[in-house]
């Protein structure tokens, strides 16, 4: 049984990784907190939805299309909101991000109203897969596959492309980076797609095996939120590392102390990290 | 090649450059010597386009640059090495360098210009793979002006560079510098070490807060009442 709780919190975890390393990336990059990641994932799962049920398109199927329209909403709110306040003093970028995030979900209700939604019938749905001892959800082994193909791409073109190396010279010393020649402008409208296609690929997994509403990206921006002061703000291993935590603490705790008490597990983990290590876990 | 024309500039509408203009002329090696706070670094800023003239004109190869965005300006061929280094720390030597030529496409071309900085700066092809922040501050000031030269800049503009190295250090970086001269670019270099700087230097500007008080060959400033009294203590 301890295996199969291991399994299932690593699954979870790497989705949680996912989508934090999307929050964090923006943050690393531009020391803005987006408030709307939550919703944007939101989004994802609704373009999936709406894929599945107008045109039949299985949620495996749309994930790109959905990834790149995740991408583009990263991209406009840059250009639209982002890049008005970025200079601006104190709170004003948080509070942009923090409108943002109820009109993008208010929205949503009103478009699509409240009610739940779910994928029925799609390829992985209702399947279950043997891993040696353990039994684990066909949509949830896929989630954490796709998660993983995903970070590991994120990791690979930040660390080993040009453009990459553009975007952490931009993190690390703004102003150095535009006398390289760098379109700073350009890295940071990047930045948010790339955080955009991060939790456009999660949420597509995850549309697949979660109810779609209007609240549904809620959770999963406070766990990311969670999970990067964890790994350590703009640190995307750290990202990594923090969703795995969570993902096990969750269904460890959840198992032998009780559902309902997995998520105050998890906050209390924050919290007794942030005493120690206010800098995160691997914070530099 | 580089001309500044009623320089007038300053951070948030604070002024501290005040109707400067000079010129430098291609090959030239020449200094902007000042004390602290003169409004050297701001000169350089508002060149490489950190910063915009409130008004006046800069002109580079014939071109007005003053109205450019500062990634636009290194592709001109105009490279900055900031003061106080500003190496990307959490990043590898080389990644460093590849930044600094990130204006040029060509990967071939990418390394030949990496073979070339590697013999003027050896020591860095030894630290090629190492973090930035774990170059002593010597080493790190050689990175900064290694990574600027991978432009391939016609016009280097260095702010600084004696800035916290011990004297030896300063000699060997000054050394490198009219290396660096010797083989055609251009380099506009802004010192506190006024001596050093006017010992290298062709022609030399003095900048007193924020007004050009002075010009001349090096050797003519250095022999200069001027300039022996305000920052030789003679």
């Amino acid at each position: 049984m301890f295996a199969q709780v291991i399994a299932s919190g690593l699954l979870l975890g790497f989705v949680y990784s996912l989508v934090a390393i999307g929050l964090t990336l923006v943050w690393g990059v531009m020391d803005i907190i987006n408030f709307a990641h939550g919703e944007f994932l939101m989004i994802a799962m609704y373009s999936a939805f709406w894929m599945y049920s107008l045109v039949n398109l299985d949620p495996l199927v749309s994930l790109p299309i959905v990834a790149v329209l995740v991408f583009g909403v990263g991209v406009l709110t840059y250009k639209l909101i982002i890049k008005r306040v970025i200079d601006a003093p104190g709170l004003t970028a948080l509070l942009a991000t923090f409108g943002l995030s109820l009109f993008i979900r208010n929205l949503a209700q009103f478009l699509w109203s409240p009610n739940y939604r779910f994928i029925g019938d799609c390829f992985v749905s209702d399947k279950k897969v043997m891993l040696g001892p353990v039994v684990v959800g066909l949509p949830q082994l896929v989630a954490a596959i796709g998660s993983i193909i995903m970070t590991l791409l994120v990791f690979y073109f930040i660390q080993r492309t040009k453009t990459g190396r553009a975007i952490q010279a931009a993190a690390l010393d703004r102003n150095t980076a535009k006398l390289m020649g760098i379109d700073t402008e350009k890295v940071y409208a990047l930045t948010f797609g790339l955080s955009g296609a991060c939790v456009g690929v999660a949420g597509a997994l995850m549309a697949s095996f979660f109810p779609v509403s209007p609240d549904a990206g809620v959770l999963y921006s406070l766990l990311a939120f969670v999970i990067v002061a964890l790994g350590g703000f703009g640190n995307i291993s750290g990202a990594l590392y923090g969703g795995l935590i969570i993902g096990l603490a969750e269904a460890l705790g959840g198992y032998y102390i009780g559902t309902e008490f997995k998520y105050a597990i998890v906050f209390l983990i924050y919290l007794l990290v942030i005493q120690v290590r206010p800098k995160g876990l691997f914070g530099w | 090649m580089l001309k500044v024309k009623n320089l007038n500039t300053g951070y948030d509408n604070v002024p501290v450059i005040f109707d400067v203009s000079f010129e430098v002329n291609e090959g030239e090696l020449v200094s902007i010597v000042g004390s602290n706070g003169a409004g050297k670094t701001t000169i350089l800023r508002a060149i490489s386009g950190l910063i915009r003239p409130f008004s006046g004109e800069i002109e580079f190869e014939g071109k007005r640059i003053d109205v450019m965005p500062a990634h636009e300006i290194v592709s001109l061929g105009i490279a900055h090495v900031p003061e106080g280094r500003h190496v990307f720390s959490k990043m590898s030597v080389r990644d460093n360098l590849l930044l600094g030529a990130y204006t040029i496409d060509s990967e071939a071309e990418i390394e030949k210009i990496l073979k070339e900085v590697f013999e003027i700066f050896p020591r860095l092809k030894e630290r090629e793979g190492q973090k930035a922040e774990t170059l002593s501050g010597g080493e790190q000031q050689m990175l900064a002006i290694a990574r600027g030269l991978m432009s391939r800049p016609k016009l280097l503009l260095v702010d600084e560079m004696s800035l916290g190295l011990m004297p030896i250090l300063v000699d060997k970086v000054m050394e490198i510098l009219k290396e660096i001269s010797k083989r055609g670019i251009t380099v506009l270099l802004v010192e506190q070490k006024v001596q050093e700087a006017l010992e290298m230097a062709d022609r030399a500007y003095v900048l007193q807060t924020g007004k050009i008080i002075g010009h001349g060959t090096g050797s003519e400033l250095l022999t200069s009442d001027l300039v022996k009294k305000a920052y030789m203590g003679m």
